[in-house]
């Protein structure tokens, strides 16, 4: 008895532990399978004066890999580096040069009083012997992993010229368990996987995230009612709303870009799937599509005046696009492959990331505006779920290996792969998160 | 003696066992547990966060009489072709079935479960499903059933019925289960 209870006690433990606690372990190991064919050289020396303890964030650390994750960089090793400069004034250029650099990274922390910490930093060009750039992210003690994702981000910035978006977080489905006792979460996690912590989980299905685009909050759908509903969830504190609950369907919701309206599929009675747009004040809402096909997968152009979304009105599913008012006319804006769905439309409007199917499997493409080309970006078998990360530059996306769910990233020009390895089980459903400011 | 008669008295003896037992509980244990638990999810925060925990759904899960183990096997499942909610020639008779008890006893509710393979995006297949939940809808009508009796849920991939990347486990996932409800 004594025993028993005792493993109760520890099961319960455990099953918090999972559950509602930080992940500790958790984590999206990530591999490049896939870079440029000639990356910048870097190295990135230890900072000065990081921390030590046990658990403490090693700055130089995540700076190198989310360098290296992006493809377009290539660290040198750490035990290889010939010097332990901290500043940009200690930096011999030759020497690092000699050693096939082009770049130098040097740094060190610095306490701001008791709650705060800065985080110095120069990046050093050691072909010309400039300093490029030098910085101070000051962030509080518990966030040193946030500010050197913030460090990276202006390097990158720096030498690509592209905003960086590794200070920013994704949102994903995992299952795990066997049917028909399975375990759905909904998580949270920073862009490059760490910190994962669940925002949600039911025992029913859990899918499709959206994030608001101010990074608040998560609207998904749950079955949780032996019904699918749509909830509206702030990440920070786990507050929610329910905010449609019709009969029949209600799903693929998708936040307008002012944050005001969400976009959303219902079918009603009749099993009718089509786009409507729901106003998050007044819940008022407004039917857009009105067809006997499957109108669904809506997504917002970054100025709010259309909608994209799947419909299989012609046979196969394509893209099509409409005016987010009622008895708006559709106009199709895919050709070109035989399959086309679940568009996201890129931060610059000018393409859609979309599911398409070759010889090969359903695949990440890529749908130029406004020829409707198709481009194939991915090279899985069953590849799907793309989402743009805030800078355009990168799209995560699901895929499955050896009946595994996976996450990966291409680059939008289809050079630059990686995979995200979890150890939570089936993983699915990637949404990137906007940036933090 | 018409052969399917026998099954026809099947369906009405687990329907009856379903609505006297299984079905006066409407809570499956494994779903009261854990029906869904919404947290803060903020990194820096996550220890003190708000946490929201929200009932069970109602309804048998399927693993009553009617169940996979239950007297009637898969008698309860359509199966569809890939890409297709057609009614299968062969599962005409199970819907005729579940259509005659149904209408014949007004007050008897199921829920209807479509579900798809994992071919395809998420939302489109929950509307794939969504058909195939429509067409056994319309079938068990065509019967005498009352709408009030039906209702419809479409779960598309997300509930798989069997693990896999194959036409076998496909073949098993592509379906509509008739879930009675009281």
């Amino acid at each position: 008895m004594q025993v028993s209870f005792r493993l109760g006690k520890r099961l319960l433990y455990l099953a918090m532990l999972m559950g509602l606690a930080p992940l500790a372990n958790a984590q999206l190991r990530i591999d490049i399978t896939k870079g440029v064919t000639d990356p910048i050289p870097v190295a990135v020396v230890p900072f000065a004066d990081t921390p030590t303890t046990a658990g403490a964030v090693d700055i130089a650390a995540v700076i190198q890999r989310d360098l290296d994750g992006s493809g377009r960089f290539r660290s040198m090793d750490r035990k290889a580096l010939p010097a332990r400069p901290v500043r940009a004034s200690e930096v011999e250029a030759a020497r690092w040069r000699e050693s096939r650099n082009d770049y130098v990274i040097v740094g060190r922390v610095v306490a701001r009083g008791t709650a705060q910490t800065a985080i110095e930093f120069d990046l050093v060009n050691v072909l010309n012997g400039q300093v490029q750039l030098t910085g101070t992210e000051t962030v509080a003690a518990s966030q040193l992993r946030n500010g050197s994702h913030r460090v990276a981000d202006r390097i990158y910035e720096k030498i690509t010229g592209v905003r960086g978006a590794f200070a920013t977080r994704i949102a994903y489905v995992s299952v795990d368990g066997q049917p028909p006792s399975q375990r759905y979460q909904l998580l949270v996690a920073d862009a490059d996987g760490e910190n994962a912590r669940v925002a949600m989980q039911s025992s029913q299905p859990v899918m499709s995230p959206a994030w608001s685009p101010d990074g608040q909050s998560l609207a998904y759908v749950s079955f949780e009612g032996r019904a699918s509903a749509i909830y509206v969830q702030k990440v920070k504190t786990g507050e929610r709303r329910q905010v449609s609950a019709r009969p029949g369907v209600n799903g693929a919701p998708s936040f307008s870009p002012d944050g005001k309206r969400l976009a959303l599929t219902l079918s009603g009675n009749t099993g009718n799937l089509d786009i409507y747009v729901l106003d998050l004040a007044s819940l008022a809402m407004t039917r857009v599509t009105e067809d006997a096909a499957i109108d669904t997968e809506a997504s917002w152009s970054p100025d709010g005046q259309l909608l994209y979304f799947t419909s299989d009105r012609g046979g196969a599913p394509q893209i099509y696009s409409a005016e987010p008012k009622a008895g708006a006319k559709a106009r199709r804006v895919s050709f070109g492959a035989n399959y086309a769905a679940r568009p996201r439309v890129s931060p610059d409007g000018r393409s859609l990331a979309v599911v398409t199917q070759d010889s090969g499997g359903f695949r990440i493409g890529s749908v130029e505006l406004p020829s409707g080309q198709v481009t194939i970006l991915s090279r899985g078998t069953l590849d799907e779920s793309p989402s743009f990360a805030p800078n355009g530059a990168v799209l995560i996306y699901a895929g499955r290996e050896r009946g595994q769910g996976m996450l990966a990233t291409v680059s939008v020009d289809g050079q630059v792969t990686q995979r995200l390895k979890s150890d939570q089980g089936d993983v699915r459903e990637p949404v990137w998160g906007p940036f933090a400011n | 003696m018409n052969p399917t008669l026998p099954r026809i008295f099947a369906t009405l003896v687990s329907v009856m066992l379903l609505a006297s037992g299984c079905g006066t509980k409407n809570t499956h244990p494994d779903d009261a547990a854990n029906a869904g638990t919404a947290v803060g999810a903020d990194g820096t925060d996550a220890q003190t966060a708000g946490v929201a925990t929200v009932d069970a759904g109602q309804g048998s899960s399927g693993r009553g009489a009617l169940g996979p183990d239950g007297p009637l096997g898969s008698q309860r499942i359509i199966y569809f072709n890939y890409d297709s909610s057609d009614i299968r020639s062969e599962y005409a008779a199970v819907v005729a079935a579940h259509g005659k008890f149904l209408a014949s006893n007004a007050s008897v509710r199921v829920r209807l479960e479509g579900h798809s393979d994992e071919r395809g995006t998420r939302e489109y297949n929950i509307g794939l499903g969504e058909r195939r939940a429509q067409t056994v809808r319309r079938a068990l009508a065509l019967q005498g059933v009352q709408e009030s009796q039906i209702s419809t849920v479409s779960y598309g991939e997300e509930r798989p019925a069997a693990v896999g990347s194959d036409e076998n486990a496909y073949s098993k996932n592509r379906r509509v289960e008739i879930v009675y409800i009281n």
